[in-house]
């Protein structure tokens, strides 16, 4: 426990609100093969948390341990602690399910279902019985479109399928597929990478919105994005959790040569 | 009794169902907690024990129940019925199943025995119907009361699923098995009868008379057979891949593949009728005109009206699409940036396909090859009906001949008891087959799997 | 260019030569590629083309009318009119016919060899629809009905032109007709240039007289019908075979018509006065060719004539219901676990090798398996839908698996992570998500599967399905026969009607599978998603 905090602290990201994630030693194997060597470190609440690192460097896996995702890839094994609100998300007692339920993802490519837009929306709260009747259904739908900025564009074609929509909106409805079962932290892939910069500075804005609600979590390989939606920055490197702490300090000060060196271009 | 035995479980999971489900909404309307799993899955739960155990226990029923009634009523049988064997015992019970629906005959023995036979058939459904309900009930109250607000109901139910999915997939494995079990078993009997080096190494066929099994013939015949099969096959069913792979426009391709396919769609009896009706005539009246040839012996060829070269023929336009689409498959898996290296010497496109696609994709090719004599070995209605039923060692194409499957057919088809040489014989026979083929299958998949990784 | 091609040694007679030699090199193997596909497809149509020809036949038949007195005493003999009794009176509706034939033709009453020759003009079996008509309508009963009733079949093939080659000639009328010149034949003055066309039609063996083994000529005038037995300068010496000599002017007024019989008697299934009988109901408008419809709605029978394909038709179907429901869901089951939750393990490896194996194993040994675990094991019934159905389930079950899986593994893995990142269980993902989007492939798998098991016939052949099935199995559990077992059956039948009746039975089931195909292939169309 003093390790976790030790390191937490030398990471230099003393948490501003209240913590939402604490994870703590973290380490991922892929059958023999280690992937994350010992990360620790703690999320706030109402923040954006923006992973950053070269590619390979471990931090898409170590954000798919906050919602079990890693369950799904045979051979990999996570130990350590991720603990969301008060309990352990790898306690064999978690159902991932209800975990996954409480925390939404967006992937690093859009990938609506191929069925209508409101039927995306609408799977979520299905399975999980949020909606009692109809009308309540299309009130999520309606508020999720909302808050994710698609509303107006695609009110009048509910029924058209998802698939149809462009990259960003695309992306926008998966967003908005995520908020509809009401989680409390979103985690985001590198959910950008396959967008046009217009559609990308849509969905940034909307990050930007979504924070005032929820505990975000981004993957990202553009330091420059990372700079514009996040509070907080972790730079990763080698399945090794080089630095992590306010963003603007990350930015102008870094405590690491390495990261240095990785901010202003040097390698990675 | 299928229909309504369906009909009352399906209606006893649908209650279930209801009832499941209402205790979830129940939960779900005054629990201040969140629930575990959403209502549906209490009532899926609930149906889950409610049928399964009832529903094996009528399956079961189905499957040992009528055996069961027999093997009492024959250990009941009075003491006469010791002289007959085992076959003219379920013979005479078979004659009393039937006889349940028929009127009394007036013989007083048999009568009894019908009686009886209806007696114990009636209490023996009963305890089964007995049991399904009860174990109905039994499951429907049990699963009724561990519905809770913190019942993991989603997961019991998946994982039920699970389990069905698995036994689905074992069944595979179970067909295997008995297809393995089964012959060995049926060979081992025959074994016993019949030395197994006489059986791999004699030179007369006489199953039907239940004298000479020496299998040699047979084998020559399948052999033969195959070879004139792929004899044709092989370098139409190449070259046609080469062309459409190599030179078709994809709109020649778009149209001739399905057209291949076709003929791998035919009924194999399609073809048989077609050998004995088309081709053996014609081979026949080949064979006739080449013995009426001024320079040869008039008693050259031996004409027959089934042959195997008619079979050959028409079991190798039929194994054509094999050797065409794999190897289409495998000549398209071969890299372009090896063609390329090839164009750009200045090969032509024969060259190319010679000396760099054909030995790239040789492995693939001798697969496709290989499945297709498999197909030809244990292809069976084309030589039942075109080939003749003559179990003889002749190099003359135009004679009839006979094979390993044909000689099955002809040995099981009609009543067969599986008391005698001439049944198990056919067993053996298929064991070998069997044997073969698998061999054949192994050998091609593992050339085609190792073919795949390495352009993949 | 040249230059450069001459300095590489790439120019002069000897390169010429050698890219022309590799030129005609290139252009043979095009060529053999070429008539590689086309055998192929020659093939195709040779065996298509074939079968069809022989078939069409098969789907006319001719029918002889015939006018039964219904008397009460034959039609209902116990006194009672009950519909199932009336239904079984093979015998007395057979009495009728053969009644109405001695009258049509008192000539054939003779001695019993006679009758026999008289009376195979239709079949025994073949008066079941008249009892059957009369058991539906018993107010017929006392009247005088006329009934098409099916023509013997190798009549029927004589009148199709299947049996034997055969001149047809009209020629003028008779000159004159002398009746008895010691013995019972008949001398017709023909003019001279009839005479000599009969005469150039009649390839005895020796000349201008008939001897036993030659090919027939017959003459025929209305209904009258002769067979020439000697010619005589413009005198045809005649056997009588048919028709009434009394009126001999029936006779000299309407056209001859001189058919020469290229198969001699003796080598034919049919005799000279059953063709002369054949032809007299013809002229007088009895015989029709009629659409054949016992071939679909006559179950087996021994006589092709009114064999038909129903019960087989109702075999298969109640065999491909057992095979459906057994080897679609438990295919799509078993492909689900292994492609979605299988662990890789030995186990897996192990199911995997057997699945892909058991797809290419013969079709023979599960006729094998059939015979030894399910008939003689678990002692269930021979020649049962129930049993074919399970054999071919099992046949069936290792395509729709591979079908199965390869459709599963075509549905993208992000669409199975998008469901389980808004908190939907694998399971949940699997039958909510990637289930559904693999279905179309699923199904197109399955049914060429299944349409392959239409027209599967070894393995049925070992679990007794070859049995003679007079009607159609009401139930799974009934005997029964499928259509591709018929069509061996048939094939193997020794009368020549056989032949055009397996074609046609041949077609039927093409067209069932033709349609699935083409069901496969619209569902392929239709839904195929590329990703």
């Amino acid at each position: 426990m003093s390790e976790t905090d030790e390191q937490a602290s030398t990471s230099g990201a003393p948490p501003k609100g209240p913590v939402k994630v604490d994870c703590r030693s973290v380490d991922v194997f892929y059958n023999d093969k280690q992937a994350i060597f010992d990360i620790s470190m703690v999320i706030p609440d109402q923040s954006v948390t923006a992973f950053i690192g070269p590619s390979g460097c471990g931090k898409s896996t170590y954000l798919r341990c906050i919602n079990r995702m890693n369950d799904t890839i045979e051979g990999a094994r996570v130990e350590g602690e991720i603990v969301i609100d008060g309990v352990d998300v790898n306690d064999p007692a978690v159902d991932p399910v209800l975990l996954r339920s409480r925390v939404g993802m967006v992937f690093q490519k859009p990938n609506p279902f191929p069925k209508s837009i409101y039927d995306n929306i609408a799977y979520g709260p299905r399975i999980h019985g949020l909606a009692r009747d109809r009308a309540e259904l299309d009130g999520i739908v309606e508020d999720s479109l909302t808050r994710a900025g698609l509303w107006e564009e695609v009110k009048d074609r509910l029924a058209s399928p998802g698939t149809g929509l462009s990259g960003g909106q695309q992306q926008r409805l998966c967003i908005a597929r995520a908020i509809a079962v009401n989680p409390e932290v979103i985690l985001m892939d590198e959910p950008c990478s396959a967008l046009d910069p217009i559609a990308t500075a849509r969905i940034e804005e909307l990050i930007d919105d979504l924070r005032q609600r929820f505990c975000i979590v981004i993957v990202t390989h553009s330091m420059q994005q990372a700079a514009r939606v996040s509070q907080q920055t972790a730079f990763f490197h080698l399945g090794k959790l080089i630095e992590y702490g306010d963003t603007e300090t990350m930015f102008t000060n870094p405590a690491n040569p390495k990261t240095q060196d990785y901010i202003t271009g040097r390698f990675g | 009794m299928g229909w309504l035995a369906f009909t009352v479980l399906a209606a006893a999971g649908l209650t279930a169902f209801l009832v499941g489900r209402g205790a979830g909404d129940a939960l779900a309307a005054d629990s201040s907690a969140r629930m575990n799993s959403q209502p549906n899955y209490h009532g899926y739960y609930v149906a889950m024990w409610t049928v399964v155990p009832a529903a094996a226990s009528i399956l079961a029923y189905a499957i040992f129940g009528e055996g069961f009634v027999r093997s009492v009523l024959a250990s009941e049988l009075p003491d006469g019925f010791d002289s007959l064997n085992a076959f003219e015992r379920t013979q005479y019970l078979d004659r009393a199943a039937a006889a349940l629906r028929l009127p009394t005959t007036g013989q007083p023995l048999f009568d009894a025995v019908v009686a009886r036979y209806g007696e114990l058939r009636g209490a023996v459904k009963l305890a089964f119907l007995l049991a399904a309900a009860a174990l109905a009930a039994l499951g429907f109250v049990l699963s009724r009361r561990r519905i809770a607000a913190d019942f993991r109901a989603r997961l019991n139910v998946e994982g039920g699923i699970q389990a069905a999915l698995f036994v689905s997939a074992a069944i595979a494995i179970a067909t295997t098995v008995g297809i393995v079990v089964s012959l060995l078993y049926e060979s081992f009997q025959f074994f016993t009868r019949v030395s197994l080096f006489d059986f791999l190494f004699g030179l007369e066929w006489n199953a039907q008379t239940n004298t000479d099994f020496g299998a040699v013939p047979l084998f020559f015949g399948t052999f033969a057979i195959s070879l004139i099969a792929m004899a044709v096959a092989a370098p139409i069913g190449l070259y046609a891949a080469i062309y459409l792979s190599e030179y078709a426009s994809p709109r020649m391709r778009g149209w001739v593949k399905p057209v291949l396919e076709v003929l791998a769609g035919i009924p194999t009896v399609v073809y048989g009728f077609f050998a004995i009706l088309v081709v053996a005539p014609l081979v026949r009246s080949a064979a006739l005109w080449i013995n009426g040839l001024p320079f040869t012996p008039p008693e050259l060829l031996a004409a027959q009206p089934a042959s195997a070269l008619a079979a050959g023929l028409v079991m190798g336009v039929m194994i054509i699409p094999f050797v065409s689409s794999l190897s289409d498959d495998v000549i398209n898996a071969v890299p372009q940036t090896l063609r390329d290296g090839a164009y750009a010497m200045g090969a032509t496109k024969s060259e190319t396909v010679k000396q760099v696609v054909l030995p790239a994709a040789l492995p693939g090719v001798i697969a496709a090859l290989l499945l297709a004599v498999s197909r030809a070995i244990g292809e069976t209605m084309i030589v039942t009906m075109a080939a003749g039923q003559r179990a003889q060692i002749s190099v003359d194409p135009t004679s009839d001949i006979t094979t390993i499957t044909a000689q099955i057919v002809s040995l099981l088809t009609g009543d067969s008891e599986f008391d005698n040489s001439k049944t198990l014989s056919a067993f053996a026979l298929g064991f070998v087959l069997f044997l073969v083929t698998l061999c054949f299958n192994l050998i091609a998949l593992r050339v085609v799997q190792r073919y795949r990784e390495k352009y993949d | 260019m040249t230059e450069f091609a001459r300095s590489a040694g790439l120019a002069g007679p000897d390169a010429e030569a050698r890219l022309r030699r590799r030129y005609a090199a290139e252009r043979r193997f095009r060529f053999y590629g070429q008539a590689a596909i086309g055998a192929a497809i020659l093939f195709l149509v040779f065996l298509i083309g074939s079968i069809v020809t022989q078939a069409l036949p098969a789907f006319t038949q001719h029918k002889v009318a015939f006018d039964l007195q219904l008397d009460r005493a034959v039609v209902a003999p116990s006194g009672r009119a009950a519909p199932e009794d009336i239904r079984e009176n093979v015998a007395g509706f057979y009495r009728l016919v053969r009644e109405d034939l001695v009258e049509r033709f008192p000539e054939g009453a003779g001695d019993a060899s006679d009758r026999v020759e008289l009376y195979s003009l239709a079949t025994r079996l073949a008066v079941l629809p008249v009892a059957h008509d009369v058991a539906r309508d018993p107010s017929m009963i006392g009247q005088t009905r006329r009934f098409w009733i099916a023509l013997s079949d190798d009549l029927d093939l004589y009148l199709k032109g299947l049996v034997t080659r055969e001149n047809v000639m009209t020629l003028g009328p008779v000159i004159t007709v002398e009746v008895g010149r010691g013995d019972d034949s008949v001398v017709l003055t023909v003019a001279e240039a009839a005479a000599e066309r009969i005469r150039a039609n009649a390839p005895w063996s020796e000349p201008d007289r008939f001897l036993d083994g030659d090919p027939t000529v017959l003459i025929q005038a209305g209904d009258v019908v002769l067979k020439a037995l000697e010619l005589d300068g413009p005198e045809v010496k005649a056997e009588v075979l048919t028709g009434d000599l009394a009126a001999p002017n029936a006779l000299a007024s309407s056209p001859l018509t001189v058919r020469t019989i290229q198969t001699p008697e003796t080598d034919r299934n049919v005799t000279d006065r059953q063709i002369a009988w054949t032809l007299a109901l013809k002229s007088d408008g009895r015989i029709e060719r009629r659409l054949n419809t016992a071939l679909t709605s006559n179950a087996d029978s021994t006589y092709p004539e009114i064999a038909g394909v129903f019960a087989a038709l109702v075999g298969s179907l109640f065999t491909m219901l057992i095979t459906a429901s057994l080897a679609v869901p438990i295919g799509i089951m078993a492909a689900v676990y292994l492609e979605e939750f299988a662990p890789k393990t030995r186990m897996t490896d192990v199911i995997e090798v057997s699945i892909n194996n058991l797809a290419a194993v013969p079709s023979i040994v599960y006729g094998l398996l059939g015979a030894a675990v399910f008939l003689n094991f678990f002692g269930l019934p021979r020649s049962a839908p129930f049993v074919g159905g399970l054999v071919l389930a099992l046949m069936t079950l290792p395509t729709v698996i591979i079908a199965a899986r390869a459709a599963l593994k075509a549905v993208p893995p992000s669409i199975r992570d998008a469901a389980l990142g808004v908190g939907a269980s694998k399971t949940q993902a699997v039958f909510h998500h990637a289930l559904p989007l693999a279905a179309p492939g699923i199904m197109t798998g399955a049914i060429i599967g299944l349409a392959r098991a239409l027209g599967e016939t070894a393995p049925l052949l070992l679990i007794g399905m070859v049995a003679f099935v007079a009607e159609a199995p009401s139930g799974p559990t009934d005997e029964a026969t499928v259509l591709p077992v018929l069509i061996y059956k048939w094939s193997t039948g020794a009368e020549r009607a056989w032949e055009p009746a397996t074609a046609a039975a041949i077609i039927i089931l093409l067209i069932f599978m033709v349609f699935m195909n083409a069901v496969a292939v619209l569902l392929r169309r239709r839904f195929e998603r590329r990703w």
